[in-house]
């Protein structure tokens, strides 16, 4: 306890000093002094008692309702301590917590990571932020031997840790699949039984799988429930939704899910994205489906990578800095 | 072991009444302003959890006197409900009060030694033990 003896010799001094001169000088030391006892983890009922010694000191005939209301003022000030005390330790329970999630996050990054694979004639971007540190959204490439590209995109309803959890598993059962199953309603049908088996029905997962075949320039596509992406037709100068019925993973073990073709021409993009873009929330409402549509155009013109990217910076920037939901949008373009 | 004075909880009031004797004990030993204050507040922490959820106990006191050091043993005793999962009301946080530093947790921090032994549908008996600081 030699601290704070030390510590009321100190605060003495600066006591009478502004007893005397009440200058701005010995309040601003008084603030120092506190700061150092915080991160001595001195309680203020300690501080009330050191006052207390202090004020005895300089007035030795201190009146005793003085001293009286001084005793009830450290008896009163004991619960902020322990209020004070026990905020130390949830806060220090936070920050293992956080670095926790930070690893676990960074393990995610990892299991998920997907490589964006050159296919002749196609440039392709492709861009996914988490809200928090883990992400409720995924996509993945696969590429074969014969050039053909297969994209999934999918969403856990639902954010944080356990949505990140389910994501996981969605990534492991599709590398499991063979390499000769590609087609988009099949992948489907098989991820739906294993979500159906396995994860809580609470929690819902949105998906869109296409597969792109270079030789033909097909683009053959089925959706679980998820948020329709947009096609480009050059020809045309013309957008369109991407539309595709079909449930949500999960929800029944039996679903078949429809698949559709679109042929893609030169100058033709395919645009896929999560509802954190579409649902991209503005002070006051969510932002119109035609609005985003009209942010993706302005960026189109750029190489597909940079244009997710400039895309994402402007949700950022209209969003406050502060993502609501996961977002993840992807752009394909064709060249040739 | 025998303990020198014990306070019968059966009302509200009884848990000013078993502050008084604590404090009083304090001060013999020779506990200072601030440990007397935090004496008396576990005091009340273990007292109003016996009113509140056992109905009726006692909060006993109890000097200690050993060759270098001395101290209060106090200890709360009810035939309550009990208390399930001890570990859980330990936790910062959990009780009712939330956040507010009280609660079993606060008492232990208030105090140098602290034990629970509990049994679901027999009661509750919690040692704490606090020392003078020299
Ligand atoms: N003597 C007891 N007998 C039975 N249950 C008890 C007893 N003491 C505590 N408990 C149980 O443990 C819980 C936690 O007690 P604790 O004193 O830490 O917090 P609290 O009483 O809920 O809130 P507060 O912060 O106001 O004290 C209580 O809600 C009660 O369920
Ligand atoms: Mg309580």
């Amino acid at each position: 306890m030699n601290k704070v003896n030390l510590d009321l010799e100190n605060y003495r001094k600066l006591l009478k000093q502004y007893m005397i001169t009440q200058d701005e000088k010995a309040l601003y030391q008084a603030e120092q002094f506190t700061k150092l006892s915080m991160q001595h983890n001195i309680s203020p009922e300690e501080i009330v008692n050191v006052h207390i010694q202090a004020l005895k000191e300089i007035y030795p005939d201190l009146p005793k309702e003085i001293d009286d209301s001084m005793s009830f003022l450290l008896e009163a000030m004991i619960s902020y301590g322990l209020a004070y005390q026990e905020f130390q330790s949830l806060r220090e329970k936070q920050l293992e917590l956080k670095s926790e999630i930070s690893v676990a996050a960074n393990m995610q990054q990892t299991l998920l990571s997907t490589v964006k694979p050159s296919i002749r004639g196609l440039d392709i971007g492709a861009t996914s932020i988490p809200a928090n540190q883990m992400s409720g959204d995924y996509y993945h490439f696969v590429k074969d031997n014969e050039d053909t590209l297969g994209i999934a995109i999918a969403d856990v309803i639902g954010k944080g840790v356990p949505a990140a959890l389910s994501m996981s598993m969605i990534k492991y059962s599709m590398d499991s699949f063979p390499l000769s199953q590609r087609n988009p309603s099949a992948i489907l049908e098989n991820l739906n039984r294993v979500v159906e088996r396995n994860v809580d029905p609470s929690m819902f997962i949105t998906m869109f799988y296409g597969l792109y075949d270079p030789k033909t320039s097909v683009f053959q596509y089925s959706s679980a429930g998820h948020e329709p992406g947009f096609y480009y037709n050059a020809k045309m100068d013309k957008f369109d939704e991407i539309k595709a019925k079909g449930l949500v993973l999960g929800v029944s073990n039996d679903t078949v899910y429809q698949q559709y073709e679109l042929e893609i021409n030169k100058g033709d993009m395919i645009i896929l994205l999560t509802d954190g873009v579409t649902e991209c929330r503005l002070a006051d409402r969510f932002i119109e489906r035609d609005e985003v549509l009209d942010v993706i155009k302005k960026f189109t013109h750029l190489p597909a990578q940079e244009a997710v990217e400039q895309v994402y910076k402007y949700f950022e920037r209209l969003q406050d800095f502060q993502l609501r939901d996961d977002f993840t949008l992807i752009i394909i373009k064709k060249d040739v | 072991m025998d303990f020198q004075s014990c306070v019968k909880i059966n009302r509200e009031w009884d848990i000013v009444g078993a502050r008084q004797i604590g404090r009083e004990h304090a001060k013999k030993i020779g506990f200072g302003t601030v440990d007397q204050a935090r004496i008396a507040t576990a005091i009340s922490e273990l007292a109003r959890n016996i009113y509140l959820y056992a109905d009726t106990g006692k909060i006993c006191f109890e000097i200690i006197n050993e060759i270098d050091r001395k101290g209060l043993w106090i200890l709360a005793v009810d035939n309550g409900p009990g208390i399930a999962d001890i570990s859980q009301v330990m936790e910062d946080g959990f009780s009712t009060s939330g956040g507010l530093g009280a609660g079993l947790p606060g008492v232990k921090r208030l105090m140098d030694q602290f034990d629970i032994i509990s049994e679901t549908g027999k009661g509750t008996e919690i040692r704490t033990v606090k020392w003078v600081r020299k």
